[in-house]
């Protein structure tokens, strides 16, 4: 039997559905959660019971970690809002984005080609600026103007910020292995 | 008629009486046995006083076998039966294994599993694993009296999931109920957390025979979270000797030795390293077979230098768990060192020197674990309240599919929180196509041949339409033990299909009853009676849990439901004690169906209750 989960995951952890979230508020509220419904405190139960407190802890955890990352709960209260961020359909981006991308991703080349760990790092700091911008320009979209066409967008574009992060990441790691 | 128990209002009616459970440390050169004792976590020592008990199991032509300084004494004298290291042999396949053409093994290439030929047979990893837990086991009934509840058994953070099901199958076969599989450095971190108080983020360092796990926890109000892992687990002290054997061969200038000579020198090789420990030489001398003899000194500055690369292959997985926990060395506020090879010095040395402080060494580094899952063995059993720690363990390595080309496509990242579910969509690519194969691999590479594979399954009977326009909704669901099952689900035409899958190097329930008529000890004993008994103690298990549930959230039944319940409890009661296995495991399924409505009902108050709990606690605080 599987529970009924029709919550969404802001009524779960008691939050109001908006992209501005109070992380410390949240992390209790997951920790109450799972100190409840964990595996661990079934261990000796019977099977129902253990499946039961899987299936709990298992959407806990989902519905915490879409909360947690900016990315997945912009992503997730636009789905609430019947909007579609279209990530693999819709590429068109700002002209002005797709030359900075194309900078960074040869900044990264060039930097991976030379060995030079500091520059990746610097270049990493320097998209995370870019995605803390981003983040405010989604929270004024999703909470004050509500204008959800236009924060689909910036969702794709912090996708695109993430996965050059993980490039870079992964330079990094290549570089010192 | 049963009398009614009644509960003094807040208690359980579950009986209070201390349910006997264990933490087993399953370790590549040792293995030990801890529980808990008037609120002290001991390691519980054998005959003689040892706490120590070597992974090491021998096999003889008659079917003898022996585990433990028994099997190691005969290790120089009968290297083929005499298995040492066996965990670096779970879950893998020959290709698996580094070195195996230098160990003195007949390898078996079996699916999923390699296996060992002994003069008793040929033997699976699980099958050696499971005589050392039968061990301890027994160790652990006779030490304390009675027959144990369950165990948790410590696997490497890092380990697969071929790995953790061979585990946990061993165990099965050893004939203990696992409570839980725990990471390693977790379960350091709770012996430490515990004993110190601590709070904040530590790195756990843990360098054992076999294997090298580092993980990155954060401790905070009785939540042990962990932040990454990483590790290597073909890398441990096991390597350290053999690079010191290598050395006294190159510097004796020896030929290829025979595998008697080669396992006293690798002996000779472990015990200098164990000297260089408090030492600033070690002298190696021995006689062998060949007729050659050896006599050289090894210094702990040439020590250093010829395993400096081994060394340096453990700070590797050290950054990159710092880096997939988004923290710097200089974050974290204590180093756990873990395994009997962290007493080297140049490895105290180097985990110094890249975190800018001293390690922690306060606990018996050959301890620390098994002391660790004793205490959470402790608290799965039910002998502590609810206000207790929680565990929030991480998957270490992504789970994903096969994709066109031999890619990855993975479906769950690592690091990601358990137990955790992913489930994607999947189409046909062909007109009529009925069939789909799925390949569930294991691992952080792009391409399908450099990770681990652990399931093909073909996904049968989709109606046959044009080309995409099946949609199959493939499940991914790892459990509290980092377990991996797939359910696969056509659902476009409204038929649905699902299958379980379980991974293909798992031991199926038939070879599990094989292996356990085939071992001599449950040869002997009268598998119905042990399985008669084993469905009583479930029943009665179940029977208290039940009871207990009625007693504290019985409101949220109405009168037929619990009379429903009633009759259900009173039947399984009836023949538990006079019936036979298949009527009591029936009457078991039975209240366990007939319980499970009421079971989701009690999870859904409790997690209101938890949630209205906290806001009465954040108006204490005060802050917004």
């Amino acid at each position: 039997m599987t529970p009924d989960f029709h919550k969404n995951y802001f009524e779960l952890f008691g939050q109001p559905p908006t992209f501005r979230v109070d992380m410390a508020l949240l992390d209790g509220k997951y920790r109450d959660i799972q100190s409840q419904v964990h595996p661990d405190r079934f261990a000796h139960a019977d099977e129902a019971q253990k499946r039961l407190s899987m299936q709990w802890a298992t959407f806990a955890n989902e519905a915490y970690q879409t909360l947690k990352q900016p990315l997945s709960r912009a992503r997730y209260l636009l789905s609430l809002n019947g909007v579609d961020t279209a990530e693999e359909s819709n590429t068109s981006m700002p002209a002005a984005f797709l030359m900075q991308q194309m900078e960074w991703r040869e900044g990264i080349m060039e930097a991976r080609a030379a060995g030079d760990i500091a520059a990746l790092e610097h270049l990493g700091a320097k998209l995370r600026a870019e995605r803390r911008g981003l983040e405010e320009k989604l929270e004024a979209l999703l909470d004050q103007s509500h204008d959800y066409p236009a924060a689909a967008e910036a969702v794709r574009m912090l996708k695109f910020i993430e996965k050059l992060g993980e490039e870079i990441n992964l330079a990094i790691e290549a570089l010192e292995n | 008629m049963a009398l009614l128990q009644i509960a003094e209002p807040g208690l359980s009616a579950a009986p209070h009486q201390h349910r006997l459970a264990v933490g087993i440390d399953l370790g590549t050169t040792n293995s030990l046995v801890a529980t808990v004792q008037s609120a002290m976590s001991v390691v519980l020592n054998d005959e003689d006083g040892r706490a120590l008990l070597p992974s090491v199991v021998r096999y003889l032509p008659d079917g003898t076998t022996y585990v433990g300084y028994p099997a190691q004494a005969m290790q120089s004298a009968d290297p083929h039966n005499t298995i040492v290291s066996v965990k670096r042999f779970m879950g893998r396949g020959v290709k698996d294994i580094p070195d195996a053409e230098r160990m003195p093994y007949q390898f078996v290439d079996a699916p999923g599993m390699v296996q060992l030929k002994t003069v008793a047979g040929v033997k699976s990893p699980v099958e050696v694993s499971a005589e050392i837990l039968r061990v301890l086991r027994e160790r652990a009934e006779h030490a304390l009296g009675g027959e144990l509840v369950g165990a948790v058994i410590t696997v490497p953070a890092y380990f697969d999931d071929a790995q953790r099901q061979a585990t946990k199958d061993a165990a099965r076969l050893a004939g203990l109920n696992v409570l839980r599989l725990l990471n390693e450095p977790t379960a350091a971190a709770v012996a430490y957390g515990l004993d110190n108080a601590a709070e904040g983020v530590y790195a756990v360092f843990d360098l054992g025979g076999g294997t090298f796990d580092i993980s990155i926890l954060k401790l905070s109000k009785g939540v042990f979270e962990v932040l990454a892992t990483n590790g290597d687990s073909a890398l441990g002290g096991d390597d350290f000797d053999q690079r010191v054997f290598c050395w006294i061969l190159e510097q004796a200038k020896l030929p290829p030795l025979g595998p008697h000579d080669s396992r006293t020198l690798l002996t000779k090789a472990r015990e200098a390293k164990e000297w260089l420990t408090e030492h600033p030489e070690a002298n190696i001398t021995a006689l062998l077979d060949c007729g050659m003899a050896v006599d050289l000194t090894l210094t702990s500055t040439t020590f250093a230098e010829i395993t400096q690369h081994l060394v340096s292959k453990t700070l590797q997985p050290t950054r990159k768990a710092l880096r997939d926990a988004g923290l710097g060395p200089e974050e974290v506020k204590g180093v756990v060192m873990v395994g009997g090879s962290t007493r080297m010095p140049n490895i105290q040395k180097a985990v110094g020197d890249y975190f800018g402080q001293e390690p922690l060494n306060n606990l018996d580094p050959d301890k620390v674990v098994a002391l660790g899952a004793a205490i959470q063995a402790n608290v799965l059993a039910g002998n502590r309240g609810e206000d207790d720690w929680l565990l929030l363990d991480v998957i270490p390595l992504s789970l994903g599919i096969e994709t066109m080309g031999g890619l990855v496509e993975k479906i769950i990242p690592r690091n990601s929180t358990i137990p955790v579910a992913r489930a994607q969509e999947f189409t046909t690519y062909k007109d009529g196509q009925t069939a789909m194969s799925m390949h569930v691999v294991q691992g952080e590479r792009e391409l399908v041949a450099e990770c681990r594979s652990l399931a093909k399954f073909e996904l049968r009977g989709i109606p046959p339409m044009v080309a995409g326009a099946a949609r199959v909704r493939v499940t991914f669901q790892v459990d509290a033990d980092g377990l991996l099952s797939v359910t696969a689900r056509e659902k476009s035409t409204g038929v649905e299909t699902t299958v379980a899958v379980k991974p293909s190097y798992g031991l199926s329930d038939e070879e599990i009853t094989r292996m356990l008529t085939e071992s001599r000890e449950h040869a002997k004993d009268d598998m119905a009676a042990r399985m008669l008994r084993e469905n009583q103690v479930e029943a009665r298990r179940l029977l208290d849990a039940v009871q207990a549930a009625l007693d504290e959230d019985g409101s949220l039944l109405d009168d037929r439901e619990r009379a429903a319940i009633g009759q259900l409890m009173d039947a399984l009661r009836a023949v538990t004690e006079t019936g036979d296995s298949p009527t009591i495991k029936q009457a078991l399924e039975a209240l366990n169906r007939g319980t499970e409505s009421f079971a989701a009902r009690r999870m859904d108050r409790s997690v209101q209750k938890a949630l209205s709990g906290h806001k009465l606690s954040e108006l204490e605080v005060g802050e917004g």
